[in-house]
């Protein structure tokens, strides 16, 4: 799908799905005060599929987590605003929250072994998701958690209702995992790296499934994932984070043939390409650095190949580099200074 | 949370590439490493101890009751068991009160024969905290080296091990050491009954409880022994023994520590019990729990102190090792670090 | 499944055996029973004529089969102490033991599922931690303390209840029932609460810890996840995958109640089993512990055999070990 569909799509409303706006969130610890995500914003729009990447603790889940509400204590919202179809969701509390989970939010996690309740039939866990969205007799129920079933291919839907999730194997799981998400039919999904869990062989054939099931319904998909390859085959959009911060954002085919941020520069050359005949991959020196000692300025500056002063002392926002955004010093041009563009809801 | 790797313990790491700058009047190691002091210190378990206040007055007030149990003969103001220096007349005294005959004051009152109930206390905690530790060592030693075996050895030395840890394991600790008891006074001539009844007793309370330490030692040597360093020491030709000693045990001291404080708690626990039911230390070393059944039959005529303060004192201590061995094992679990 | 109930038939009577071996062992070299018996005044030749007679003679072995062969009947001779047999005496006296067991355990099993459930979801509320501290105490204080305590308060000082012994009992046949009777009642009030305060805590601090643990779980998480109500995911969720390990815990409790029984009866003179044991270990009474030791060992495997087939009952991921993996 190209970005002209997409903006065809939010031709209509203007207003996106899911809006994000200098999103903080902050974990109280005895070492003082952690800053888990600082400053992120995006926007998703109606049916997009936007990837998020980055490395293991850049704060990706924690974003997903903190959008549908269930971010663990200590962990808060410590400023910034969550618009689900314009109206602030990040304050809701308890039953308005509940709410929304799963009926207009959705999220789905890593492990399918462990995300289903060993005790319950495979039934009776759509039964009672949609029993607790939908006003449907529990009959009713019952003969759509069959279709859904099919739908998401699970192979001789009548008798596999009634099975346990041990009697799946690790893709037939997470299929049943994508149907209870899908069930009560909601706008977005958030998918937090739905496919790391599972053989390789089978992760192409439930990211196929994901990307075919919401573009049926509809539906958006915050993609959640360290591995590019995935994103380059599914996303409309792309955000790169690093250390609770985006990095970069912008359309994938943009992102992934002419990356802007060094830092996505460096994640795209370290994807080893068959037949590319390089002798070393390319390697970022250094790690990402721990959330009690996050440098000034740019957090990527002590590993960046490019950085002048600037970077040490300022932090940049996201601005306009090529077709994408990128937050780095290299692309201020004439946007000097700017720290949150108030038009970056759009995507780009 | 990062997941960057850490290159030294506890400050943070400097910029790659920066120096520490000599300070002036150190020594020349710019670089030293913090002192183990100063390690504990500021490590996480120190943390979680100094903030917690209930885990402090129980660490204070175990080693309280420790040490005045343990230095008993040094500091109790009467000797209990010396029947010269007892005076019948000065039984039945209540606490702080002058007895109408003597006209002595005991703080904690006297037993039916004059004993100072205060000086007895102390006597028998210091059995009582004698025979809990020693039960634990036993029961520790034994576990572990049958745990250890178990895990390096494997096949039927490993599966014999486990069928007789979990059979036991299914015996509450109070019947098999009250087998071991029976069995004693059975075999053992009357003679020397009294004087082997401790050794016996430990032996009894630390046979009912070492299959933990057995399996988690287990456990934990399982874990370890197919590991690289284990196998590149075997290829070397370490002996097993030392393979087991420096490398796997102390990977181990950790979760042992929290069993030998629980442990150690249900050791006197069990202790007291057996002496209360009559089948434990002999009468002319008296413990708590000896005490306290003594004291039980004066319940009626109103002395209630006899049976009150031995009774107060076996709580404080079993609660104060207890909350002790709560706090390490939270502490010590890293799925509870919030 | 048929596979599974013969293989843990096996285990138990593999148990069974070796226990009788150890009461065995116990009975016959303990002690010489010839002379515990007899007394002092016998003459050879009736000693001689004993001997014979309980197969004191026979090869080890065979003596060993003997035992099993009257074991399994029941009879274990007479004992020292009483001069009565002792299956007789155990008989009599199980019942008051067995009541207070299955009181005690019935309301320790209640009364910690609901204060562990209680604790574990409403972790920071100042009546858990006022719970979880009175736990704390509960697992530190010894039961015979307990025990004296209450006789102390209710006894001695409030004259409200009965310090000793069962009260009057209604025989009905082969068993005999305090429950029947208000001083029965009375008197079981004291025993009950000293037995059961102690698998009490054990059995809340399990179910406490047990749903904090399931609390955290990916499933929970993803029941959240989907919406759903607190009610379902706690009671329906959570609740039902915390008490699948407390069913093997209680079992074991079980079993042990009975142990502690010792500590109950000792203190409130209970006319039981244990108090039996006690006095036996006390006079060297060996027959009465042999006994005393095969009826306990069959009581545990009997439990740990029905907790094992309630497992298979209760948990698919055992059931369903036949019918397909996963494909």
């Amino acid at each position: 799908m190209s970005v002209s569909h997409i903006e065809q799509m939010n031709a209509g409303g203007g207003v996106p799905l899911l809006s994000v706006r200098h999103l903080r969130v902050e974990f109280p610890s005895r070492r003082g005060m952690l800053v888990a995500i600082d400053d992120v914003s995006f926007a998703i729009a109606r049916g997009e599929v936007l990837g998020v990447v980055g490395e293991s603790g850049a704060g990706k889940s924690l974003t997903g987590a903190a959008i549908i509400g269930l971010l663990e204590p200590p962990g808060r919202i410590a400023s910034g605003e969550i618009l689900l179809d314009g109206e602030p969701i990040h304050a809701l509390r308890g039953e308005a929250m509940r709410r929304l989970r799963g009926r207009r939010i959705a999220m789905i996690f890593q492990d399918p072994l462990t995300s289903l309740n060993p005790l319950y039939t495979v039934g009776q866990h759509l039964v009672e998701t949609m029993l607790t969205h939908l006003e449907l007799s529990p009959a009713a129920a019952r003969k759509r958690a069959l279709a859904l079933l099919d739908e998401v291919g699970i192979p001789a839907p009548a008798q596999r209702i009634d099975h346990y999730p041990h009697q799946f194997s690790g893709g037939m799981r997470q299929r049943v995992v994508i149907a209870l998400a899908l069930c009560a039919e909601p706008e977005l999904i958030i998918a937090d790296e739905p496919t790391t869990a599972l053989d390789v062989s089978v992760q192409a054939q439930i990211i196929a499934l994901l990307r075919r099931l919401c573009r049926q319904h509809h539906t958006a998909v915050m993609l959640i994932t360290h591995d590019m390859g995935v994103i380059a085959e599914t996303a409309d959009r792309v955000a790169v984070m690093y250390a609770g911060r985006l990095a970069e954002i912008g359309p994938v085919a943009e992102v992934v043939r002419a990356p802007a941020h060094p830092y996505t520069r460096g994640l795209m050359g370290s994807i080893p390409v068959l037949g590319a005949g390089v002798e070393r991959l390319v390697q970022i020196d250094g790690a990402m650095p721990r959330l009690s000692a996050i440098p000034s300025g740019c957090a990527f500056n002590p590993r960046c190949g490019e950085a002048f002063a600037r970077c040490r002392s300022e932090r940049p926002g996201l601005m306009p580099a090529g077709a994408t955004r990128a937050a780095c010093w290299l692309y201020a041009g004439d946007c000097e200074g700017l720290s949150a563009p108030a038009r970056d809801e759009e995507g780009a | 949370m990062s997941s960057a790797p850490q290159s030294s313990p506890s400050p943070p790491s400097p910029p790659p590439g920066a120096r520490r700058p000599a300070r002036a009047g150190t020594a020349a190691h710019a670089e030293t490493r913090p002192s183990r002091w100063a390690r504990l210190v500021d490590s996480d378990l120190f943390y979680s101890f100094i903030h917690s206040p209930v885990t402090v007055l129980s660490a204070l007030v175990t080693l309280v009751l420790v040490i005045a149990a343990l230095l008993a003969p040094a500091i109790a103001p009467h000797n209990p068991f010396d029947p010269a220096t007892l005076n019948l007349m000065d039984g039945f005294t209540r606490p702080l009160q002058a007895n109408e005959f003597t006209g002595n004051v005991y703080w904690l009152g006297t037993d039916a024969q004059g004993r100072d109930l205060f000086s007895a206390i102390l006597y028998g905690a210091r059995v009582s905290i004698l025979v809990g530790f020693a039960a634990v060592a036993f029961a520790a030693l034994l576990g572990i080296t049958l745990g250890l075996i178990a895990g390096y050895r494997g096949g039927w030395v490993d599966s014999l091990i486990m069928r007789i840890a979990d059979v036991q394991l299914s015996f509450p600790a109070i019947l098999v050491a009250l087998l071991i008891f029976g069995v004693f006074k059975g075999v053992a001539p009357p003679a020397l009954q009294d004087r082997m009844a401790v050794y016996v007793l430990v032996v009894a309370i630390g046979l009912s409880d070492w299959v933990q330490y057995a399996r988690t030692v287990r456990s934990s040597t399982l874990a370890e022994k197919n590991k690289e360093y284990v196998q590149a020491a075997r290829v070397i030709g370490v002996p097993a023994p030392l393979i087991l000693l420096r490398h796997i045990l102390p990977n181990v001291m950790g979760p042992v520590l929290v069993i030998a404080t629980i442990g150690l708690a249900l050791a006197i626990i069990l202790e007291s019990t057996l002496s209360f039911l009559g089948v434990g230390v002999p009468p002319t070393q008296p413990s708590l729990g000896t005490l306290i059944r003594v004291g039980q039959d004066f319940l009626f005529s109103g002395e209630w102190w006899i049976v009150f303060f031995p009774g107060l004192t076996l709580l404080l201590l079993a609660l104060a090792v207890n909350l002790l061995g709560d706090w390490l094992r939270d502490a010590l679990n890293p799925r509870l670090r919030r | 499944m048929f596979a599974f109930i013969l293989r843990r038939l096996l285990q138990s009577v593999l148990v069974m055996l070796t226990v009788a071996l150890v009461s065995f062992g116990l009975f016959r070299y303990i002690g010489d029973p010839v002379n515990n018996m007899v007394g002092q005044e016998a003459s050879m030749a009736e000693r001689e004529a004993l001997r014979e007679s309980l197969g004191l003679n026979e090869p080890v072995p065979l003596q060993f089969l003997r035992f099993v062969g009257n074991a399994a009947q029941g009879e274990f001779g007479m004992s020292y102490r009483m001069a009565r047999p002792v299956a007789d005496v155990i008989v009599e006296r199980l019942p008051a033991t067995l009541e207070l067991a299955l009181i005690s355990g019935v309301g320790a099993l209640a009364l910690g599922i609901a204060l562990g459930v209680y604790t574990a979801l409403r972790r920071e509320g100042w009546l858990s931690h006022a719970i979880m501290g009175l736990s704390l105490v509960g697992v530190s204080l010894p039961t015979f303390l307990i025990g004296i305590l209450l006789i102390y308060v209710f006894a001695v000082e409030l004259k409200m209840l009965p310090a000793f012994g069962r009260g009057e009992v209604v025989d009905l046949g082969w068993w005999t029932t305090g429950l029947l009777t208000t001083s029965g009642l009375k008197s079981l009030i004291m025993p009950a609460i000293t037995l059961g305060l102690y698998q009490l805590t054990l059995i809340m601090r399990l179910v406490r810890a047990e749903m904090l643990e399931v609390l955290r779980t990916d499933y929970i998480k993803f029941a959240r996840a989907r919406g759903l109500t607190d009610r379902a995911v706690h009671f329906g969720h959570a609740l039902k995958n915390t008490l699948l390990p407390v069913i093997t815990i209680t079992g074991l409790q079980i079993g042990s109640i009975i142990a502690f029984a010792i500590i109950t009866e000792t203190v409130f003179q209970w006319p039981g089993v244990g108090l039996l044991f006690i006095t036996a270990v006390q006079f060297v009474d060996i027959p009465v512990m042999a006994a005393y030791l095969v009826l306990i060992a069959l009581i545990f495997v009997v439990i740990n055999l029905i907790v094992d087939l309630l497992y298979f009952v209760v948990d698919p991921r055992l059931r369903v070990q036949r019918t397909g993996r996963a494909h």
